[in-house]
């Protein structure tokens, strides 16, 4: 059953100036896709094609401009201020980067402890008690909440944040570019350390990727984003074995492969042979392609 | 034979703590005439100020403790300043990451592209412009006259790298240093400009010294492969030995965490990079080896001839020497 549905989820941002008033630009375009418990569902597409805004949009971290947002059953869009306040418990996110999603004021502790002392969990001591808890459960030493964040590496960095998001046991995470940001090897650690949290704490997943590499090793299904609009979603296996789209083709076709007899053997996209009005038509079962 | 560039123990320093401490080490590298040398490693590795270190650009204050950076036989190390200028943008070409931060942002590409040829005293200002136009033919920015005119944010990311590349190549020269050319750059566009920069090494007979963090990269572009780790090559060869039976152990590593097979979880090297202040006294890697041994620990291991024109730096491949 979906835990989250996204239903026409469109976001328009303002633009120009209070001199010269331009069109606003539709960074998310009618976007509907819903995700089962327990999934982990990737949404992919290049910088500016509105992924981010998409995470953002769900948590209602900005206003959507139109569409629904469903968490649980739960109308999320039309959630009041205590509501709202109960969803973000079960409802996180992680931050592509770990340089600047820290407060590099605080404690590796207290960044930790935030989230709980929001939402007025625990006394101080249990509240302390849990912290300790969370670092051991991303791998870090529980001696290093009295760190900052500059002393920390990215990898030890993300981990923090991976931290605070699970900190409120929530059951639905947003992992926007988790991992980007971090060396090849360190990468697949906190990959690995996303995985084994989602099964210990039956979280579900949104996991938001430019990295087709990434999203083929863990996604179950896969929803590309094209300037604000989906142009396939399909099982992961499917779209990458058959992809129908010509975008998802010429995505596909740039993945670099590590076979030096395998270069430059890829598909060109034209957006011009693109059909705008396109909509998702399922093309196979379980696989939509808007062509 | 005397390579295009011969760089012979290299080391490059900075003040830790109060100490000098080498955070490149005996580094020996060379590449043929229209050779592409990829330079791999990660955060750290040494692989940036190796690259920095051939065009003397080491930031401050860093700087090169020994070794000899030799270009056709002339040692770069003890030119004086002036004379290292107009080897710069000259006779070696220079690609950053940023395109953005390469370029300024007040000035027209077309002024930027023909800057080099101006400054090195190889044309006219008029001149330069019009040779601008026809590099930004060559790297493929469609209606080339009008961008000339355009300033760097009014061109995309790709655009704007195309047009470094282009200042890079201004000049002619036999050499281009790439360093993470297109990390930042979307996987379409990547791709993209890979491809430029194969096409204009073979147009134009450059040679290649490309640092890059990803392996995809490296089968895209390399000849032959250099992979580094704190500060040292660990292995070194032609890139289908690297990529199809790496000898040392973290090339190993690495390229099993590559992400992509779609088996759910990654292999990971475990442990992070060692601090350069405070490195183990044998193999830099060792802590976090899966084949450590004892001796591993003695002493920083050579870098051994493996077969097929590969080096490894690795106990293990010493033994399998003998």
């Amino acid at each position: 059953m979906a835990l989250l549905e996204v239903r026409n989820l469109t976001k328009e941002f303002r633009r120009g100036s209070l001199f010269r008033r331009e069109p606003p630009l539709r960074a998310l375009d009618d976007v509907s896709f819903s995700i089962d418990g327990g999934e982990i569902f990737g949404l992919v597409g290049e910088s500016g094609s509105g992924k981010t805004t998409a995470a953002r949009c769900i948590l209602r971290l900005i206003e959507p401009t139109s569409g629904e947002v469903r968490f649980d059953g739960e109308n999320v869009l039309a959630a009041g201020r205590a509501e709202m306040r109960a969803l973000r418990r079960r409802m996180q996110i992680v931050f592509q980067d770990p340089w600047s999603s820290l407060n590099p004021r605080m404690r590796i502790g207290e960044i930790v402890e935030e989230p709980l002392s929001i939402h007025g969990i625990g006394t101080r001591a249990a509240r302390r008690e849990r912290v300790d808890e969370l670092l051991a459960l991303v791998g870090l030493d529980p001696g290093w909440r009295h760190r900052y964040p500059d002393e920390l590496s990215g990898g030890q960095r993300q981990r923090v944040g991976i931290a605070r998001a699970i900190a409120l046991g929530p059951s639905f995470l947003i992992a926007d570019e988790p991992v980007s940001a971090l060396d090849l090897s360190v990468q697949a650690q906190v990959l690995n350390l996303l995985l084994d949290l989602r099964e210990r704490l039956g979280l579900t997943c949104l996991f938001i990727a430019h990295d087709l590499r990434l999203v083929r090793q863990v996604c179950n299904r896969v929803a590309v984003l094209y300037r604000g609009r989906l142009v396939e979603l399909a099982r992961t296996d499917d779209l990458f074995t058959a992809p129908r789209h010509p975008y998802t083709q010429a995505l596909i076709g740039a993945m670099p492969s590590t076979d030096p007899d395998v270069r430059a053997v890829r598909a060109v996209f034209n957006p011009e042979e693109m059909n705008p009005g396109a909509t998702l038509v399922e093309v196979a079962p379980g696989h939509w392609a808007a062509t | 034979m005397t390579p295009l560039l011969g760089i012979e123990r290299l080391a490059v320093g900075f003040p830790v703590r109060g100490r000098m401490i080498p955070v490149v080490d005996d580094v020996s590298l060379s590449i043929g005439e229209r050779e592409t040398l990829c330079l791999v490693g990660e955060s750290g590795s040494g692989k940036s100020l190796t690259a920095l270190a051939v065009m003397r650009l080491v930031p401050v204050p860093g700087r090169i403790l020994r070794g000899t950076i030799r270009l056709r036989g002339r040692d770069l190390l003890t030119l004086s300043e002036s004379e290292m200028c107009a080897v710069r943008g000259a006779e070696i070409g220079m690609v950053f990451q940023e395109p953005s931060a390469a370029l300024n942002p007040v000035m027209t590409i077309g002024d930027q592209v023909a800057e080099p040829l101006v400054l090195h005293g190889r044309a006219g200002r008029r001149e330069a412009f019009a040779e601008a136009v026809r590099l930004l033919e060559a790297v493929g920015i469609r209606d080339a006259a009008a961008r000339a005119r355009d300033y760097p944010h009014q061109l995309s990311g790709g655009q704007r790298q195309r047009a470094v590349i282009a200042a890079a190549l201004a000049c002619r020269p036999a050499l281009v240093i790439a360093d993470e050319p297109t990390t930042a750059l979307d996987a379409r566009v990547q791709a993209e400009v890979l491809d430029l920069l194969r096409e204009l090494q073979t147009q134009y007979g450059l040679a290649l010294l490309l640092v890059t963090h990803d392996p995809g990269v490296v089968a895209r572009m390399a000849d032959r492969v250099a992979v580094m780790y704190a500060g040292r090559i660990v292995e070194q060869g032609p890139v289908r030995r690297i990529l199809g039976s790496p000898a040392h152990p973290y090339t190993r590593g690495l390229l099993a965490s590559m992400p992509g097979a779609g088996r759910s979880r990654l292999f990971a090297i475990e442990g992070s990079v060692p601090d350069p202040a405070a490195m183990p006294p044998g193999c830099a890697f060792e802590p976090r080896c899966g084949e450590r041994l004892d001796v591993c620990r003695d002493a920083v291991p050579d870098l051994v001839p493996v077969d097929g024109g590969q080096f490894a730096r690795c106990v293990h491949a010493a033994a399998r020497n003998r």
